[in-house]
């Protein structure tokens, strides 16, 4: 360009500055070795987790180490294979990472503020959105914990619709999850398959919920709809396909040393490790805890229902992909079970205080229709009180917080998200490894955004 | 030189046509996967729905590379910044689409953290209602904005080339590089 | 109910609590210790950790001798072992509300005690990283405490107002 001048050139460097300024995050971000306390430098490279407390030897994070010989990249939050706006901050030796130190709160949404204005009828519209892969189990969750605040028994039908409902939505968020993975590593063909079968459980859960997802379809006392018509059919369907594709999948993947190479041994973490740092879910399993909230405190009905709990042995990539494979598997011997098994009877409790009259007395009755008209606009009250419960999501333990003061809203809603707590064993997962293995790491970890920042 | 003696077939038509033509075909989407929004966006690019029959299945993961943003998603507070450096970077000329109820006007999200309608920080083509929309709905955008593309001017300056307003700080409106290099500030 | 570990400091109230095994309400000298008792009782796994904000509803079910402030922070313990949960709700202060950080006993807590700063204000002492995790490094105010607006917010860029 002929129209270079000095001053375009200082234009455009403070234009850069500007940027950079304007999408740098100050202290959140991964500072230098020299700004960066003891204490921190050991949380970031995990040594915390291999001492007793926070006595660090100053060896085990390298402080000889100037900060010249290394250099600190940027991952994200834009990144192609972040899953979503995750950014991380790698610091790098060669290929090699030393400390990592995700930065989050790129899809900050406020819901836990937004929830605290919704009554408990719409809170379900509200969490159905955090985790957006499988929106029932968010649902789930916070359905579970106001029926316990409000102490309501829900009739079995309701009990099973939403332990099928919820073990198709396993399946279709562990494809996804496949699907992504298998893009992450390069295998494109592994991304068209996955969500291809996905869209068999979406057609499924269009035709019951009327969306494909973020279906809020579980509510409070019950769920909203009853399974439509040749709902068995369709189901049966579905589980015989994709357990037939799983096969597929499975020797796809599975047998293939290019894919076995990038997983295997790769971004190992102990059993110690994964609980002192909280994480739970299928990378708590892969390190051989059989701990699935499923089966060691149940909920619904799952003690009634046969199925195994995987775990794996070193808690690598590859057993973290094994344990999600099979883990599909069982779901479907669930959603089977589901089906032969089904009680009939009433999908919602008839507890006036909590479910909405049957459409037809809403024509007939005054009564009914002002009853239905204040239930979705005032919402219910709910005992005064707090409760935490949980359930096994895709990802770990979801679990919900309430306190309620006694009026239609909660007072405070805070969702223990699985993805947000599983997300702190990255910087100590990728310790040591290549910066090619940081995709397979993140991605082994499977963290939804929308889960993490909520 | 007589037609007669052309030995290829060939067309006639303006110059701007052929543009218009050429762009509507070909244009490459940035992946700009926010949040829910943008699982069904990857839907529809995938088997079932196939963006590739609209020569838009290449994703493009560079800004510079691509024509279209597909802004999927809710736009955070934290994120907005980082929306609009992307968009930035993206090459004349392009295309924003804004998916979903959430990017398109913040949706049920009402409050602090999200920005209440992309169109704030980057200006808007087509905005796809839904919430999440359907992959039916994302190609009835895009093929919208195809429309839009193939009827509409082949030399536009968005917003104008008016020089930012003084101590307007980081926000500038969209001007080409080149004219913004030029302005005093 | 389950009993208090051996180890448990003095002082601490105990009541029933739903879906959950034993609340205990330590002072908050206590409550890192306490925490750290039920660790060495085999609650290995820290599930969560958030504050509340309790204004405009003061009147919380509390047992005798707890003394409500503003603000709590509540902290789900969870055994593998013996398939058991245990609740601490630790009162954490009105003004400026501080108590002690987890790190130490679970590092897990890490990103939760970080979030509790950032939406709720309280200040965790020795935290390695004290900072804001969700929203941006500049960002005024504790969004989730209740005289924080929801309501709608003009957009707003660093050090430069909003194009509305
Ligand atoms: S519009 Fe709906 S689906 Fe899309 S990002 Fe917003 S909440 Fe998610």
């Amino acid at each position: 360009m002929s129209d270079v001048t000095p001053e375009t050139t200082v234009r455009v460097a403070e234009r850069v500055e500007r940027l950079t300024a304007e999408t740098s995050e100050g202290p959140q971000g991964l500072l230098e070795r020299r700004a960066t306390e003891l204490n921190e430098l050991g949380r970031e490279v995990g040594a915390v987790l291999r001492g007793t407390g926070l006595a660090l030897d100053p060896r085990d994070v390298d402080v000889e180490r100037s900060d010249d010989e290394t250099m600190i990249i940027n991952m994200g939050p834009a990144h192609p294979s972040t899953h979503g706006v995750l950014r991380l901050m790698l610091e790098l030796d060669g290929e090699y990472v030393l400390r990592t130190k995700p930065v989050i709160g790129y899809l900050h949404t406020g819901m836990e503020k937004t929830g605290e204005t919704l009554s408990y009828v719409q809170g379900a519209t509200n969490v159905t959105r955090m985790d957006y892969l499988s929106p029932i189990s968010n649902e789930l969750g916070f359905c579970t914990a106001v029926e316990t605040l409000l102490g309501v028994e829900l009739p079995p039908r309701a009990v099973w619709i939403r332990m099928m409902m919820a073990e198709l939505n396993r399946v279709a968020s562990h494809l996804v999850w496949m699907a992504t993975n298998g893009m992450d590593l390069g295998s494109t063909s592994m991304m068209i398959y996955g969500f291809r079968e996905r869209e068999l459980i979406l057609a499924f859960f269009e035709k019951t919920t009327g969306l494909r997802m973020n279906t809020n379809y579980v509510r409070p006392g019950g769920v909203a709809a009853d399974l439509p018509d040749g709902w068995e059919d369709d189901v049966t369907v579905i589980c015989d396909t994709i357990l037939e594709r799983t096969d597929e999948y499975d020797e796809l993947l599975t047998g293939q040393p290019i894919f076995r190479g990038r997983m295997e041994g790769v971004a190992p973490i102990s059993a110690e490790e994964a609980m002192a740092l909280g994480v739970t879910g299928p990378i708590l399993r892969s390190t051989g805890v059989a701990w699935d909230l499923r089966r060691t405190m149940p909920y619904l009905a799952y003690d009634q229902v046969d199925f195994d709990v995987i775990v794996g042995t070193y808690g690598d990539n590859f057993d973290r992909f094994a344990v999600r494979l099979n883990e599909i598997r069982e779901s479907i011997r669930i959603v089977r079970q589901c089906v032969e098994r089904m009680p009939r009877g009433d999908y919602r409790v008839q507890d006036a205080k909590v479910t909405p009259p049957p459409r037809a007395r809403i024509d007939e009755s005054m009564e009914a229709l002002i009853h239905h008209f204040k239930l979705f606009t005032e919402g219910f009250q709910v005992p005064a009180g707090e409760v935490y419960t949980a359930i096994e999501s895709p990802r770990g333990e979801l679990g919900c917080y309430l306190v309620s003061d006694g009026s239609p809203h909660p007072f405070r809603m805070h969702v223990r998200a699985p993805s947000f707590v599983n997300l702190q064993a990255v910087p100590l997962m990728m310790r040591g490894g290549m910066v090619s293995d940081a995709i397979t790491v993140i991605s082994s970890v499977d963290p939804i955004m929308g889960e993490v920042d909520r | 030189m007589a037609l007669e003696d052309l030995h290829h077939n060939f067309l006639t038509g303006r110059l701007e046509d052929m543009v218009r033509w050429a762009r509507r075909a070909s244009v490459w989407p940035a992946t700009f996967g926010l949040a829910c929004c943008a699982i069904e966006m990857m839907a529809a690019g995938a088997a079932d729905y196939d963006l590739a029959r609209y020569g838009m299945e290449v994703f493009r993961n560079s800004p510079r590379q691509a024509d279209l943003m597909i802004v999927a998603g809710r736009v955070s507070q934290k994120m907005a910044p980082v929306l609009r450096q992307v968009y930035d970077q993206m090459m004349e000329p392009k295309w924003v689409i804004s998916m979903g109820v959430c990017a398109s006007s913040g949706g049920m999200f009402n409050n602090y953290a999200i920005v209440q309608g992309v169109d704030q920080i980057v200006p808007v083509d087509v905005y796809a209602p839904g919430c999440p929309p359907s992959p039916e709905t994302l190609m009835h955008a895009i093929l919208t904005l195809h429309e839009q593309i193939r009827t509409g001017e082949v030399l536009r300056r968005r917003g104008g080339a008016t020089p930012p307003a003084a101590g307007s700080g980081g926000w500038t409106p969209e001007v080409p590089v080149a004219v913004r290099l030029g302005t005093p500030t | 109910m389950i009993p208090l570990p051996p180890t448990a400091p003095p002082g601490v109230a105990c009541a029933d609590a739903l879906a959950c095994d034993v609340a205990c309400f330590p002072t908050p000298d206590g409550y890192v210790d306490l925490v750290r008792a039920w660790r060495e009782d085999g609650f290995e796994l820290c599930a969560d950790l958030c504050g509340v904000d309790y204004l405009g509803h003061p009147g919380r079910d509390l047992p005798e001798g707890v003394v409500a402030t503003r603000f709590e922070v509540v902290v789900n313990l969870l055994s593998l072992e013996r398939r058991q949960r245990v609740r601490v709700r630790v009162q954490a202060g009105d003004r400026e509300p501080r108590v002690a950080s987890l790190f130490g006993v679970y590092p897990g807590t890490e990103a939760m005690e970080r979030e509790a700063f950032d939406l709720v204000g309280i200040l965790f002492d020795g935290h390695p990283d004290l900072t804001r995790i969700l929203m941006p490094e500049d960002w005024e105010g504790h969004p989730l405490r209740k005289d924080y607006a929801v309501g709608r917010v003009p957009v707003q860029f660093k050090e430069a107002p909003g194009p509305r």
